[in-house]
């Protein structure tokens, strides 16, 4: 039996209510609009790089406690990171909150992002979780490809 | 129920305990509670008559129908054929002709925008809707639009979800070739002036389709009476199964009106030189149908109207009104949709908590609502939200219902206020 503190965490609850670089970027190098047509969750992530080093990352928007709590320490865990990183990062999350149940997340490799676990239970809000992760693809993804045409 | 009780009142009164209990499903714990399910503008729950009905073709009569010379072929479209008299005597139509079975509401609107829409609309004509349409009552007419250089007009919306009637008759005019109105919305509650709406659009010579997906469940309906050239329903809300609806048509535009799709059962020769239709309603029915599903559909407007269908919509009036007072007093909790003509939906955003925070928390209460924009993406803009939740009631829902949605919603805020 799945306890509803599986899913809204104290960590989670405290993101939702304070929310961890949420805003704007003075002068955002790129950033990327995410959107959830199910829920009409919208983020925007703007990201700030050094060489291939995050450096800078804030992200604004409306969304669900899941959402806005994933975004919030998403920001937190990725800055400083670099864009390998990062990806390798973002895959464990969407790995972590679709395994099935009986897997153990890799809290070694996650860290504070392993109280997305209990997302797991919750097929209808997987979505909300990877939602600011899908959107810090599109804005390193889009600058590539702006990259490759310069 | 007594005798005593029962013989004082004609029809009796209606009694949602006893109703309950034809619904199997009803009995069943979610999450290990007692199952309050309050999704019912997404879709309702089958009675055991329903069921039975299913089960019964299939095992007793199944076989194709029409054109069948054995006898589970005539069982069959007996039984096929007497369901669109039911369907029929429901709405009230003139004529049996005049029922078209189709998959869904969606697709009577599909149908009508499709074969009367590209006769009688064109360049320059206008389509006139209402700023709180079911996106399948919006985007059949942006295809027709742009197929045919017509024009959609949206009448807006006040703040309490009402139509504003000035605008609607502004909005009509010569240039309006049809009106879609919805009876009765499925994200605010708000029950349309339809029969205005008829009459203002008949003076400027527009025909008017109605759709009644929400509305056919709640309360009597009576296309004659309203005059309206198309009214669509759908059989999954009506205690039926999915699959099936109902278009009515008006007699003289179906039979103008071309096909729709072709196939078998809609043609009553075929040569490679040249087809010849079949008669109305059969001309709209190309394919075998979902006959299962129009005979369920039968068996459940029979159901429907056996209980006192007014006695029904009293009910359901009276639950709406102790569950609108029960979520006032939740501080923090704000109704979207407050119109004094109003049925059985209740939308409603909480202060700093996200519709699906909510949804997934009263979810592990038992209570089953919808949380999301409904199908209503412009119903949202126009309130500034991205989302609500959503409570909508039917017959066999009880206080008890609200009651445990009220303790939900209440740990929703312990949760996340």
């Amino acid at each position: 039996m799945f306890d509803l503190r599986d899913l809204y965490q104290e960590v989670i609850l405290d993101h939702n209510k304070r929310p961890r670089n949420f805003g704007q970027l003075k002068e955002p190098e790129r950033s990327a609009e995410g959107y959830n047509p199910l829920c009409g969750d919208k983020l925007i992530v703007h990201l700030g790089l050094k060489g291939d080093v995050i450096c800078e990352i804030a992200f604004t928007g409306s969304g669900c406690a899941i959402s806005k709590a994933s975004a919030s320490l998403m920001t937190e865990s990725v800055k400083g990171k670099t864009l390998a990183e990062v990806r390798t990062l973002s895959g464990r999350f969407q790995e972590m909150v679709t395994a099935d149940a009986e897997t153990e997340p890799d809290t070694d490799a996650l860290g504070k992002l392993s109280v997305f676990a209990g997302v797991r239970a919750y097929p209808a809000r997987v979505k909300c979780a990877v939602l600011a992760w899908h959107t810090l693809r599109a804005a390193i993804a889009a600058d590539h490809k702006v990259a490759t045409t310069e | 129920m007594s005798q005593a009780s029962a013989s004082t009142a004609s029809p009796p009164s209606f009694d949602a305990g006893r109703v309950r209990q034809d619904f199997p499903i009803l009995d069943r714990e979610v999450r290990g509670r007692r199952l309050a399910y309050l999704d019912n503008a997404a879709t309702t729950q089958k009675p055991k008559v329903v069921l039975d009905a299913l089960t019964r073709y299939y095992t007793e009569h199944n076989a194709n129908i029409h054109r069948g010379v054995h006898y589970l072929s005539e069982v069959a479209t007996q039984a096929h054929e007497a369901a669109r008299l039911t369907a029929q005597r429901f709405l009230n139509a003139r004529q049996t002709r005049e029922m078209i079975f189709t998959r869904n509401a969606t697709e009577g609107i599909n149908l009508v925008a499709q074969s009367f829409g590209r006769r009688h609309i064109g360049k320059g004509d206008e389509v006139v809707i209402t700023g709180m349409e079911h996106h399948s009552n919006i985007v059949p007419w942006q295809l027709l639009c742009e197929q045919t250089g017509a024009v959609l007009r949206v009448v807006p919306i006040a703040d309490d979800g009402e139509l504003i009637w000035e605008e609607f008759e502004r909005l009509v005019g010569p240039r309006t070739k049809l009106v879609a109105a919805v009876h009765l919305s499925n994200s605010l509650g708000t029950v349309n002036p339809v029969s205005r709406i008829v009459e203002l659009a008949h003076q400027h010579g527009a025909a008017v389709l109605l759709d009644g997906a929400q509305a056919a469940y709640h309360f009597p309906v009576d296309v004659q009476a309203l005059d309206c050239d198309f009214y669509v329903a759908t059989g999954h809300k009506l205690y039926g199964p999915t699959g099936i609806g109902l278009l009515y048509g008006k007699a003289a535009h179906l039979e103008e009106m071309p096909p729709y799709q072709g196939g078998g059962d809609m043609i009553s020769s075929v040569t490679f030189e040249k087809t010849t239709y079949n008669e109305i309603p059969y001309k709209f029915e190309a394919g075998t149908p979902h006959i299962a599903g129009a005979i369920g559909l039968g068996a459940a407007i029979k159901y429907l109207t056996g209980l006192g269908f007014d006695q029904v919509a009293l009910h359901e009036r009276e639950l709406l009104a102790y569950a609108t007072d029960a979520l006032q007093q939740i501080p923090g909790l704000k109704l979207i949709g407050t119109a004094p003509e109003k049925a059985s939906i209740l939308s409603f955003v909480m202060e700093g908590i996200h519709p699906h925070d909510i949804g997934t928390i009263v979810d592990r209460e038992g209570v089953a609502i919808r949380t999301g924009h409904h199908c209503t993406q412009p119903v949202m803009d126009r309130f500034g939200i991205p989302a609500t939740a959503r409570a909508s009631l039917a017959m066999y829902n009880t206080r008890n219902d609200i009651d445990a949605l009220v303790v939900a919603l209440e740990q929703v805020r312990r949760v996340l206020a």
